[in-house]
């Protein structure tokens, strides 16, 4: 995900300080990880270096000045663009998971304790992120689901990898 | 607590830990020359929800069903309350799945020519309630689980997901000590899935009832507070990692 991208459509709404955009930022997105104002003014620099916005005033206070940050038409156009592109869907074709299978079999190693161990560890972490949900707002909750609906998709791949181990078993080692 | 454990067939020789609210072991079940369960451990304690998992046909549901006095195992014991109900007599296991159990399938079982309320009724009129008085708490039971709309309607007449909450409210109302849930959720859709579940988190912790959560869905099983694996008719236990 592009970080300038998510500033450039916060800024949409009005202009804002650095701030304010960390602010408003962390209320929606910053669940795990609160933003370093250092972000914030990296991705703003490179914007304005971009002509996707332009600053609106400057305030000076008891500290150092406070700038106001607008996006332009330009800036506009590049979030639109972005929005209405599709993100690529992930494709995990390099797994790690599966190299660690493979990799087990063919060192005759019980390739189903990778699986089971794994398997293991994914529903703790559905565990947890299922009680975090109980506990938080709307926000929170569509982005557990989020994590939730993706762990499932592993799992259902880890169930049948294991139904199916001793063909691939066959497969490898022959 | 561990759901596994060396199978001890008898329950003298398996004398369950105290606090827990059932116990079985070594259970074992065949229908004909099928063989559903091999050999089952299970512990269940107070006010704790467990997630029975396990593919298609690996016997998770026959171990539900041995556990809720359903079906009787061949071999192995269950301990209810320190109560063998393998050893009981059908009428006994009858009069504890009306009084201590309460069940939800996934279809729901509601009788179709009752109304939503009268459904919810039915297990305290079959235990001798009074009509009205049964009623009356069949209608508190289905306004705490958000359904007291349906009270006058039939089951046909109402969405996949009210006629769900309304099974739940019919399979609470005799307050069980522990209920019986086989994919509960199967045939919802991922909205009613969540609101079921969350009925369900929130009917344990608010009591003492125990939750048996057979299901082959990950993030449903994710609402327990441990899950156990059945395979091949034996049980295990992920987190203890031993076969029981």
């Amino acid at each position: 995900m592009s970080f300038a991208h998510t500033v450039l459509g916060l800024l949409e709404n009005g202009p804002a300080h650095g701030y304010d955009i960390k602010r408003v930022y962390d209320e929606h997105f910053g669940l795990d990880r609160p933003l370093h104002y250092g972000q914030v003014y990296a991705a703003l620099a490179r914007l304005l270096k971009k002509g996707l916005i332009e600053v609106a005033g400057t305030e000076a206070g008891g500290g150092p000045e406070r700038k106001r940050y607008a996006i332009t038409d330009a800036g506009v156009t590049d979030l639109n663009s972005w929005l209405s592109t599709p993100e690529a869907p992930q494709q995990y074709l390099q797994s790690t998971l599966y190299t660690k299978v493979v990799l087990a079999l063919l060192a005759g190693r019980p390739a189903a304790d990778v699986l089971e161990v794994q398997r293991g560890a994914h529903l703790k972490t559905m565990r947890e992120l299922t009680r975090r949900k109980a506990g938080g707002d709307l926000a929170e909750q569509l982005i557990c689901d989020h994590a939730l609906f993706h762990l499932e998709a592993d799992l259902r791949w880890l169930e049948l990898t294991a139904a199916r181990l001793d063909e691939l078993a066959e497969k490898v080692t022959t | 607590m561990s759901a596994a454990g060396a199978a001890a067939p008898s329950p003298a020789a398996g004398e369950s830990p105290g606090g827990t609210l059932l116990a079985a072991r070594g259970l074992a079940k065949s229908f004909g020359p099928t063989t559903a369960l091999h050999s089952a451990s299970f512990d269940i304690d107070p006010g704790e929800m467990v997630a029975v998992m396990g593919a298609s046909g690996s016997g998770k549901s026959t171990l539900l069903h041995c556990l809720g006095g359903i079906v009787r195992p061949d071999r192995g014991f269950i301990l209810y309350q320190g109560r063998d109900l393998c050893a009981m007599p059908e009428s006994a296991r009858s009069g504890l799945r009306r009084s201590d159990f309460g069940f939800l399938f996934q279809s729901g079982g509601l009788v179709p020519e009752l109304t939503c309320l009268e459904n919810t009724a039915l297990p305290l009129r079959l235990n001798g309630v009074g009509r009205r008085s049964a009623e009356a708490r069949a209608l508190e039971r289905l306004e705490s689980l958000g359904v007291a709309g349906t009270a006058r309607q039939r089951p046909g007449e109402v969405s996949g997901g009210e006629g769900q909450r309304v099974s739940l409210a019919r399979a609470l109302i005799t307050e069980p000590a522990i209920l019986f849930a086989d994919e509960p959720t199967g045939a919802l859709d991922s909205l009613n899935e969540e609101r079921v579940m969350r009925l369900l988190v929130d009917v344990v912790q608010r009591g003492s009832t125990a939750v048996v959560l057979v299901t082959h869905e990950a993030r449903v099983a994710a609402y327990a507070d441990r899950e156990i694996t059945v395979r091949d008719g034996m049980t295990r236990d992920l987190a203890a990692g031993a076969a029981g």
